[in-house]
C-alpha cells in the first residue's frame, strides 16, 4: 500500500515536481498499478521467454560514434564542446 | 588507538571500446565529446550492449586474487541525478557482483606478510567528466568520453591499520593490475579511489575522490590526525562523507542531501545476466609479482629488497631479465639502486633505456675497467643522451672519449706518489695514527684521477706505500 507521504518522497527522488493537490490522484494511480502487478504476480505457467539467455556479449571491437556536433545537438546549451550544466557542488 | 581502514578502487580496465558501446576509450587530448553515441550518451532507445573483454578482465582480476566467481551475476541500475550521468542512472552490479572473496597479501608496518581481504570486485560504467569553470560560474561543463568507460570496483575489507598500509595496498594492487595487463598505469585518473577509515570505537568516515594512489597516504594521514583531535578535545567524530582536497592536502565535509543513498537499485532490464563461473578455468594467468620476486631471488641470488624493487614494476622487472646475464647481483644493485633514481632525477621511464647499452655498462664494471664512480658517470651522460632524443652511445666509447678507464700501472702509482710528496703534514697525522688523515689521501688521489681509482682499493694502497717507506 502506497501512502502519500511515499508519493512526495519518489516525487522529490525523480525530481520531478507536484503540487500538494497532484497528490491523492497519483497514489490512487500507483496502488492501482501496484494491485495490478500482483494479479500479474497469479499467473501460472513458464517464467518469461528469455529466461536461460544470458552471456550476450559484443566482442572489444571499436565503431564510429557520432560526431561532435551530433552529440551536442539535443543539448540545450554548450560551451567549445562541452555541454553546459547547472553548476554542482 | 587502533586506525582501521577500508578502500573502495575504481580501476578503468584497458579495452579498446567502452563497457556498453562501441565507442574507442582512446580519447586522450581529443576534443569533448566526440567518443559518444546514443547508449553512452542516455538518448531514448539506445541498448547497451556488453563488452566481453571488459568481462574476461574482470575475471582475470578475480583469478588473481583468489575470488571466488558465483553461478550468476547481473548489472542493475543505481539511480541518481547528476550532470556527469547522461541516464540519471549508472549501470553498475548490486547484489550479483562478478567475484566475491579474494585476497592480497601485503606487508604490515612491522615488514611482516599480512592479508588483506577482497569483499568484491563488480563492473560498471564511468560516469562522464565535469570541468568546473573557475570563477563562481553558475554551470559546469560536460564532457561525455568518459561516460561508459569500463570500471572495475574492487572492495577490501576494513583490514589495514594506518595510511601507509593503505598504500602498500594500492601499489600492491595496483602492480598486480599492471602484471595482468588489464590497467593502463600511465593514464591520469585511472585509478581511483574513496577509503572508510575510523578510530577504534568511533564512527566512520569515508572520504571520496582521491584521485592518485600516492594522495590516499596523505588523505588518511590527515584524517587520522583530524579524528584524534576531536577525540582529545572531547567531541566526537561525525559519520559523515568528506571530500579530499588534492592540491591542500585536506579533507572537507561534503554536506550530502538526507535521501541522497536511496539509489533504488533494481536490475538492469536491457542486458541479460551473466553466467561466466565456467571461464575462469580458461583464464591463463601471467607469473604475479610474489611468484616473480620469489624467483628472482631463488633464480639470480638477489636480496628480498632488491627483488621487490626490480618486481615493482613489470617493465621493471622485465628489463632486469634483459640485462642479468652479466652478473645477475651486479646487475640488481645497478638497476634497483643507481638506475631507478637517475630516472627518477630525469622523470623518464625505464622504457627509453636502451637494456644492451646497460648489459655493456655492467660488464665494463665487472671486469674492472671502470670504477663505480666512473659508471655512474657513464650511465649519466647516456641517459642525459636519451633524455635528449640523441643517440645513446656506447658506454666503451663514452670511456675512451672521457679517459674514465681505472687508472692502473705506473699512471695511479705516479698519483699516489704524487699527492704523498705534496701533503707530508697528512702523512705524519696518519703515522701519529689520526684516522682521517688517510681519508684526507685517498680524497687527494681521487682528485687527481677523476674518479677513476677504487676507493676501497685506495686507502689500502696508500697505506702501503707509506708503511713501507715509500717515502
Ligand atoms: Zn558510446
Amino acid at each position: 500500500m502506497i501512502t502519500e507521504s511515499d508519493i512526495e518522497h519518489i516525487a522529490e527522488l525523480a525530481d520531478i515536481g507536484i503540487s500538494k493537490d497532484e497528490v491523492p490522484e497519483f497514489t490512487t494511480q500507483f496502488n492501482a498499478i501496484l494491485d495490478y502487478f500482483e494479479v500479474l504476480d497469479t499467473v501460472e505457467g513458464e517464467s518469461a521467454p528469455d529466461a536461460g539467455i544470458v552471456n550476450v556479449f559484443r566482442d572489444d571491437e571499436p565503431r564510429p560514434g557520432l560526431s561532435q556536433e551530433e552529440a551536442l545537438a539535443n543539448a540545450g546549451s554548450t560551451e567549445n564542446g562541452f555541454i553546459k550544466a547547472p553548476r554542482v557542488m | 588507538m587502533k586506525t582501521i581502514v577500508g578502500l573502495e578502487i575504481h580501476v578503468q580496465l584497458s579495452t579498446a571500446t567502452k563497457l556498453f558501446c562501441g565507442c574507442s576509450t582512446d580519447y586522450r587530448d581529443d576534443e569533448p565529446n566526440t567518443h559518444c553515441c546514443p547508449v553512452c550518451l542516455g538518448l531514448p532507445g539506445a541498448l547497451p550492449r556488453i563488452n566481453r573483454k571488459a568481462v574476461d578482465y574482470g575475471l582475470k582480476v578475480a583469478k588473481a586474487l583468489d575470488m571466488k566467481v558465483p553461478e550468476e551475476s547481473e548489472f542493475a541500475r543505481k539511480n541518481y541525478f547528476y550532470p556527469d550521468l547522461p541516464k540519471a542512472y549508472q549501470i553498475t552490479q548490486y547484489d550479483k557482483p562478478l567475484a566475491v572473496e579474494g585476497t592480497v597479501e601485503i606487508e604490515d608496518d612491522e615488514g611482516h606478510e599480512k592479508i588483506v581481504r577482497i569483499t568484491r570486485v563488480h563492473l560498471e560504467e564511468d560516469p562522464g567528466r565535469l570541468v568546473h569553470v573557475a570563477g563562481g560560474s553558475k554551470y559546469s561543463l560536460v564532457d561525455y568520453n568518459r561516460s561508459g568507460i569500463p570500471l572495475l570496483e574492487i572492495v577490501t575489507e576494513p583490514d589495514m591499520r594506518s595510511p601507509q598500509e593503505a598504500r602498500r595496498f594500492l601499489n600492491k594492487l595496483r602492480t598486480i593490475l599492471e602484471y595482468l595487463g588489464v590497467f593502463d598505469g600511465d593514464r591520469e585518473g585511472g585509478l581511483r579511489v574513496d577509503a572508510n577509515i575510523s578510530l577504534e570505537g568511533s564512527e566512520r568516515v569515508e572520504v571520496k575522490n582521491i584521485s592518485s594512489y600516492k594522495g590516499v597516504e596523505k588523505a588518511l594521514t590527515f584524517e587520522v590526525t583530524r579524528q584524534k583531535n576531536l577525540l582529545r578535545r572531547g567531541q566526537k567524530v561525525t559519520r559523515e562523507t568528506r571530500h579530499f582536497m588534492e592540491g591542500r592536502g585536506i579533507t572537507t565535509s561534503a554536506r550530502s542531501k538526507e535521501e541522497e543513498h536511496d539509489y533504488r537499485y533494481f536490475p538492469e532490464p536491457d542486458l541479460r545476466p551473466l553466467r561466466v563461473a565456467d571461464r575462469v578455468a580458461a583464464i591463463d594467468l601471467p607469473e604475479l609479482p610474489v611468484a616473480r620476486k620469489n624467483r628472482f631471488m631463488a633464480q639470480y641470488g638477489i636480496s628480498l629488497n632488491h627483488a621487490r624493487t626490480l618486481t615493482g614494476d613489470p617493465k621493471l622487472a622485465d628489463f632486469y631479465e634483459r640485462v642479468a646475464s652479466v652478473d645477475p647481483v651486479l646487475a640488481a644493485t645497478w638497476v634497483a639502486d643507481t638506475l631507478l633514481g637517475e630516472l627518477n632525477y630525469r622523470d623518464m621511464n625505464i622504457a627509453a633505456v636502451p637494456a644492451e647499452r646497460i648489459v655493456e655498462l655492467l660488464a665494463l664494471l665487472k671486469s674492472k675497467t671502470i670504477t663505480d664512480t666512473a659508471g655512474v658517470q657513464v650511465l649519466r651522460e647516456m641517459l642525459d643522451a636519451c633524455a635528449a632524443g640523441k643517440p645513446c652511445e656506447p658506454p666503451a666509447v663514452i670511456v675512451e672519449r672521457e679517459g674514465l678507464a681505472r687508472a692502473t700501472g705506473d699512471e695511479f702509482t705516479q698519483v699516489v706518489q704524487k699527492v704523498v710528496a705534496a701533503n707530508p703534514q697528512a702523512v705524519e697525522d696518519y703515522r701519529a695514527g689520526k684516522k682521517g688523515a688517510l681519508n684526507f689521501l685517498v680524497g687527494q688521489v681521487m682528485k687527481e684521477t677523476r674518479g677513476r681509482a677504487d676507493p676501497r682499493e685506495l686507502g689500502r694502497i696508500v697505506s702501503e706505500y707509506i708503511d713501507t717507506g715509500g717515502v
